[in-house]
């Protein structure tokens, strides 16, 4: 009964969060509505007993991914309300494009409809999800593993090199000048006359 | 009681969100990264679903093998959307044709 109510209220906040995404003016709180959406499906996912996808959603996309995308939004300075003009123009045709998509895969979904319901035959609950999960992770899919690490790596250098630039007026430390210094040069011996400075 | 087809119910649905908001936000190609997200996210819900549903925990390793490409598109994404914003000084996706193509 409480999964019940718990599903539903899950459900209809991601749906409709989800829906606030797209539909909010500001894209500020287009991200804000986001990171509610990833909350209410890690709702789901703790529903579905997937307790470290849950966990992983939290963490991955509200803790890194809906913040890049905070950071991006207010650091680009942007007139957002001219972006928006095509909106109502486009809006029949998505509209329609939206409902057959929806109601391609409700007919198929609702076609290939007749096995038990969640529960007949469920996961192991012998041991705890995240145990199970990483025994499955570090044995058979160890290579995905990895190269799924490869791939982060990959973004990592990517999103550096994309977006770094040098810039002229960086006083950065030249080690080549460092090493190929020697006594002469760095230093001069001057006798000042008293009550006069030394011109440098 | 809840079933697979609930599950699968409210993935289409926001899949199909996210598909919607890619056409309406033609110009915000933001508003098109997370449109992504969102439809990513569905999938990973279906994964889940099924998962649960024939209780294999494969579903749920390949959520997180598509959680990891979701966060590296994510980044290099908007990587490439701040040095097209640096070049020209907007985001509109009418404007992105360097390549001519």
């Amino acid at each position: 009964m409480i999964a019940t109510i718990a599903f539903y209220l899950f459900a209809s906040l991601t749906v409709l969060s989800a829906l606030l995404v797209i539909f909010a003016r500001n894209p500020v709180h287009s991200v804000l509505w986001l990171i509610v959406a990833f909350f209410n499906a890690a709702g789901l996912m703790l529903l579905l007993g997937a307790e470290f996808i849950a966990i992983l959603l939290i963490l991955v996309y509200v803790g890194a991914v809906a913040v890049l995308f905070l950071f991006i939004v207010m650091m680009l300075d942007i007139d957002f309300a001219k972006l928006r003009s095509g909106f109502t123009a486009n809006l029949p045709f998505g509209l329609l494009i939206a409902l057959v998509l929806l109601a391609e895969i409700v007919i198929a979904v609702t076609a290939s409809r007749s096995g038990p319901i969640i529960g007949d035959k469920p996961v192991d609950t012998a041991q705890p999800n995240i145990i199970a999960f990483g025994d499955l992770l570090f044995s058979r899919y160890l290579v995905p593993f990895e190269l799924s690490g490869l791939i982060l790596l990959v973004a990592m250098i990517g999103a550096i090199v994309l977006t770094h630039r040098s810039r002229g007026d960086a006083r950065g430390q030249n080690i080549h000048r460092q090493v190929n210094r020697d006594p002469e040069e760095a230093i001069r011996l001057t006798q000042p006359e008293s009550g006069k400075g030394v011109e440098l | 009681m809840i079933g697979l087809s609930h599950y699968l119910a409210v993935a289409a649905i926001l899949f199909t969100i996210g598909v919607l908001g890619i056409f309406l936000n033609r110009r915000n190609i933001i508003l098109m990264l997370m449109a992504i997200e969102l439809i990513l996210l569905s999938v990973n819900i279906n994964l889940v679903a099924f998962s649960a549903y024939l209780g294999d925990l494969v579903g749920q390793v390949f959520a997180m093998f598509v959680l990891t490409v979701a966060a590296a598109e994510a980044a290099i994404g908007l990587a490439i959307l701040v040095i097209f914003f640096r070049r020209s000084g907007s985001i509109a996706v009418d404007d992105v044709n360097r390549m001519h193509g």
